[in-house]
């Protein structure tokens, strides 16, 4: 495991996990580029992640579909803040209908990626997820644990 | 967190830290928006209270994010992983 911290800030209902990785940070930064790259670890293996459009510029939109096990797909999409390859990229993350195009009565959380470089040529990243209030955080993991994507309390308590 | 204990009023609290009674304001707004904190007014004094159930559920919420972050990036470590087997990329 390489996460080196996670910061939780329950008042600014937002979280931050660390993770230094050797590859070097143009290695790093194909994670979030190359859409092939990203359906590999977007979704869980239960549910993976198939991206339709990757436009990573500022207001530009990454959009993508979720297949589970029986079949049936969720949707999703980014709206892009802000890109500094290949040191950050900002966007917000939302749900959407099955014709790709934003839910809006579903939550939106924004995402905040910075890569820097390490002197022995390695890549500390560093995430940021902030969301709009507690329950926006409810529903999301509502919808994530139908999609595989966080674990019902259950089987969290079964590990720890 | 000293509401947490008990109602404070938010000029008292702007005493005890070290910032000025706008910035309090400005903070206890920002928590009460998000559930963290009630406000009621007695008198001309503001009262904030912390809540102490929707900290601790907030914090239940972000380990649960937590989870979801720590198996993309266990993905992320296979993908590097897989490549280096393959030979140095560097």
């Amino acid at each position: 495991m390489t996460v080196t911290s996670i910061r939780k800030d329950p008042a600014a209902l937002s979280m931050t996990i660390t993770t230094e990785f050797d590859s070097p940070i143009g290695r790093v930064w194909q994670l979030w580029e190359n859409p092939r790259q990203l359906e590999r670890w977007w979704g869980p293996p239960t549910y993976p992640a198939t991206v339709v459009d990757h436009d990573l510029t500022p207001g530009g939109k990454v959009s993508y579909f979720m297949t589970g096990p029986d079949g049936g797909q969720s949707r999703g999409y980014w709206r892009v803040l802000a890109v500094d390859a290949p040191y950050r990229l900002d966007f917000e993350n939302g749900f959407a209908d099955d014709d790709g195009s934003p839910n809006p009565n579903m939550p939106v959380m924004v995402i905040q990626v910075v890569l820097t470089d390490r002197p022995d040529g390695g890549t500390r990243m560093a995430i940021e997820t902030t969301f709009p209030s507690p329950d926006a955080m409810t529903q999301i993991l509502s919808m994530g644990i139908e999609e595989g994507m966080t674990l019902a309390v259950s089987q969290i308590d079964g590990i720890l | 967190m000293r509401t947490l204990q008990g109602e404070q009023s938010v000029s008292v609290l702007a005493r005890s830290y070290p910032m000025s009674f706008a910035a309090v304001q400005k903070h206890v707004a920002v928590l009460e928006r998000a559930g963290l904190v009630t406000k009621r007014r007695r008198g001309r004094e503001q009262l904030v209270q912390g809540n102490v159930l929707t900290l601790r559920s907030v914090l239940g919420l972000l380990e649960q994010f937590e989870a979801m972050w720590r198996s993309r990036i266990e993905r992320i470590d296979e993908i590097l992983a897989e490549e280096s087997d393959e030979g140095d990329t560097k």
